[in-house]
Parts: structure tokens; sequence; C-alpha cells
């Protein structure tokens, strides 16, 4: 059972550098077509000051933070029984390529259900360029054992 | 999309729906590369079935991902201000995903007129395996 100790424990903040390149390869892993998302004249045409992160791409800001990872270690749950149960974005303004966002999650809740044959983590991050918040995350996790 | 847009969409109405190719092992090893989630279990099949897993699967984020292009491609992103969705079921290898969405309802939010969606990904065997919604909000009248 994870220690509800952990409830409010607030994750090292990281900062994450949106790249140009890696926002054309997410692109083409996930098949995108609308040329917004890869060629910067049709970014320009559409109003963008540079290619735009797409509406799920800071995720990937939260995972190269490895904060989550490091503390599913600390709390000595294996990744082999962890899912992502559900995930919700809730947007304040766009960020492009060139753009530099910090990355703070927190642990929002820990419960169980089926008398502790799955346990949940709850987390919520902010993710913010500058003094602007951009992007509110929450993603809860579930340990299967 | 203009507000005379907004006044066009009626409730019930479906958006156009994105089918994806069906699922193999290089999409998901390009995801976990792009998307930074380098979980084994999606990319490695001695370690999924040293988790009791048949074989790998396919990352839940990617799944989102594909929704946020059926979005992306029925409104302008900016417009876009929340998502969210609860991954039910595994999305595996082989499976030919189709994303798609419903509108839910019509209201204001923060002053805005805002359109509900309900969205879902649904495998060739007519399983929804991530469902969800989305706020999309459209210039103020």
């Amino acid at each position: 059972m994870i220690d509800p100790r952990w409830i409010r424990h607030v994750l090292p903040t990281t900062t994450f550098e949106i790249e140009r390149a890696r926002l054309r390869f997410f692109a083409k892993a996930i098949g995108e077509t609308d040329p917004v998302y890869t060629d910067q004249a049709a970014a320009r045409e559409a109003g963008h000051p540079d290619l735009p992160a797409p509406p799920t791409f800071l995720f990937s800001a939260e995972m190269d933070s490895d904060q989550k990872l490091k503390w599913l270690i600390e709390a000595d749950i294996p990744l082999s029984k962890v899912l992502h149960g559900e995930q919700t974005f809730r947007y304040h303004r766009m960020v492009y390529a060139g753009d530099v966002v910090s990355v703070t999650s927190r642990i929002m809740d820990i419960y169980q259900k089926r008398n502790g044959a799955l346990e949940f983590v709850v987390f919520d991050t902010q993710i913010a360029r500058g003094e602007q918040a951009v992007c509110d995350s929450r993603g809860v996790l579930v340990i299967r054992h | 999309m203009t507000s005379s847009a907004y006044q066009r969409i009626s409730l019930g109405s479906q958006i156009a729906a994105l089918t994806l190719p069906p699922v193999d092992r290089t999409t998901l090893a390009l995801f976990a590369g792009a998307s930074g989630d380098h979980n084994p279990i999606h990319i490695d099949i001695d370690f999924a079935r040293r988790a009791k897993q048949p074989d790998v699967f396919a990352h839940g984020m990617l799944s989102m991902a594909w929704l946020g292009r059926l979005l992306t491609n029925w409104m302008p992103q900016a417009q876009l201000k929340n998502f969210t969705v609860r991954f039910q079921g595994i999305t595996h290898i082989g499976h030919v995903i189709t994303c798609g969405g419903t509108v839910a309802e019509k209201l204001e939010i923060d002053g805005l007129p805002s359109v509900r969606l309900q969205i879902q990904t649904t495998n060739q065997y007519g399983e929804t395996l991530v469902a969800g919604e989305a706020w999309v909000a459209f210039p103020a009248t």
C-alpha cells in the first residue's frame, strides 16, 4: 500500500524547452497531417508565431521532467504495475516552438478500490511560461496489484 | 470558426471522424521517443511478458493525441479549453482505431458560446477504449 503521507507532496520543478524538431517528431509519431504543426510558413499563415505544441504535447514535458518516474521508484511502485487511468488538460494559452515552460507536479490524492487490489495516485501538474499559466494537467495513475 | 458557424452546430451532430492505420510496433516505438514515455511495457515484448501481458500495447497518451487530432481537425486549437479522457480499455497491436465526437451540449462557458463534445476511440470490434469530453469555445457574438 502506498503511504498516504505522500498526499500533498510536491515534486521538484523542472523546465522544458519546446523544440521544433521534437514537435515534428511528435507530429510524425501521431500521424499528424495538418501542416500547421510541421511547417513554419503554414503555422505563420494560420496566425501562429511558430509551430504550435499540439493539445497533448505538454504531457511530454511531464515525461521528460522524469520526476513522476523518480517518485514511483522512491515509493517502490514497479512500473510494470502502472497504468494511465485518466488524463485532463485545462488550457490557458497556447505555447510554441522556442518557448520554455516550467513543470511542477504535486500528488493530490492516493486512494484504493477492491480492497487494495487497485491503488490510484492523482497528480496535478502546473505548466507555466514565466509567470503565465499555460496549462493545468491532471493525471490519474492506476497501480494493479 | 465564426459565430455564425456556432449557430449552425446542432446538438447530437457528429464531427468528422478520424480513422488510423492499424496499430503497429513502429508507431509505438516512434511515440515512445517523441512523447518521452519510455515505459518498456509499450516497446519491449520481453518486459511486457514478464509483466504478464501477452504483448506490448499502445500508450494511453497516443490515443489521446489522436483525439487531439480529431479536435484540431474540427476547430483551431486555440478554441480548445478543456480536454479530458478515461482510459477504459487497452489499445492492442492490430487495433484499427476510429476517433469520433458528438455535440453533447451547447452552453456558455466564461461568457463565450461553447460546445461540449463527447469523444471516444473505438476499435474495429466496436469496443470503446478511450472516452471523454472536450470543451470548445467560439468567438463572442
